[in-house]
């Protein structure tokens, strides 16, 4: 008896659905640390304490630079742990896509801050920082799981945000970014995405 | 420029196959739940290995190996075993028979949902 054809249509939907997911999962870097985050996230609250508004100092400057390297060891620590974890390679395609998504946002960031330090513009990094990490985040999230490129625009947001803020909320605004974000979005990661 | 055209044109030759094709007539090698879901991760990573494969499909040493083994008699994937130290790699990758078969099998699945749709 050949099969009735409502129902080969929904198998033929269901299939196409699980090759979608497959293909999606099978793309994806799937090593975004969320406790990771979290963990920048605390260590960035601390040095908007430590830091407080933005002025005229290299003292500024030198805290929060401090403070990219903790979080630059930190996620990498953090990645290669989940990536072993979850049994990811780290050296495989997906990640290789989306570390080259990732990385050119960042650099242009690091290219970016010693202009801003050599006009005087100390008072204005927030925003570049803000938004070029969080440019970093949405492309290289283009190639991970959905909340990934989603922080990213966060980010931007609260860059854009900083650009046309007072100065002196400066690091408050880092605090509820470089903080706040990585921490929210951190531990929704690690409970959604194992770890 | 030409290699676009060309696939194109497989394409279109693909999806007039495919009109004639009736629902039995689906590749059943393809069709196989966890050989979909192998050809669908390789069509997406030029490679991928054992372990890859296993955590992303979610199954068995022993049901992968039987598997992706029906796959290579077909050739439809590619199997490459080396050594990492002492450790054996097993990598696969899908070939050209077994990316068309995939495309084909895809375009079978659009017919089915659209002549459904009528």
């Amino acid at each position: 008896m050949p099969a009735r054809p409502e129902a080969i249509h929904a198998h033929a939907i269901e299939n196409l659905r699980y090759i979608r997911e497959t293909m999606e999962r099978a793309g994806a870097f799937t090593a975004v640390p969320g406790w990771g985050g979290v963990l920048m996230g605390v260590s960035a609250l601390a040095a908007a304490v430590i830091s407080g508004p933005p002025d005229d100092t290299t003292r500024w400057v030198a805290v929060w630079l401090i403070d990219a390297v903790v979080a630059v060891v930190i996620a990498l620590a953090a990645t290669a742990w989940k990536a072993r974890i979850s049994g990811v390679s780290l050296f495989g395609v997906p990640a290789l896509r989306f570390a080259l998504a990732f990385a050119p946002p960042l650099v242009a960031g690091m290219v970016l801050t010693p202009v801003f330090v050599m006009m005087g513009l100390m008072a204005r990094l927030p925003g570049c920082w803000l938004l070029n990490y969080g440019t970093a985040v949405a492309t290289g999230g283009a190639f991970s799981v959905r909340i990934v490129p989603i922080m990213g625009l966060c980010f931007m947001t609260l860059g854009v945000v900083a650009f046309g803020a007072p100065a002196a909320w400066g690091h408050w605004l880092m605090a509820a970014g470089f903080g706040g974000l990585h921490i929210a979005f951190g531990l929704i990661i690690a409970r959604r995405y194992g770890g | 420029m030409a290699r676009a055209a060309a696939r194109k044109s497989e394409i279109r030759s693909l999806k007039s196959e495919v009109k004639n094709l009736k629902p039995l007539d689906l590749d059943r090698l393809i069709h196989e739940r966890l050989r979909l879901g192998i050809v669908s991760a390789l069509a997406v990573n030029e490679r991928l290995t054992f372990n890859d494969l296993k955590r992303l499909l979610r199954t068995t040493d022993g049901n992968l190996s039987v598997h992706a083994r029906k796959l290579e008699e077909a050739e439809y994937i590619a199997c490459d075993k080396s050594f990492e130290g002492r450790i054996p790699r097993t990598e696969y990758r899908i070939t050209a028979a077994g990316r068309k078969a995939f495309e084909k099998y895809l375009a079978h699945m659009e017919a089915i949902i659209k002549a459904a749709k009528g």
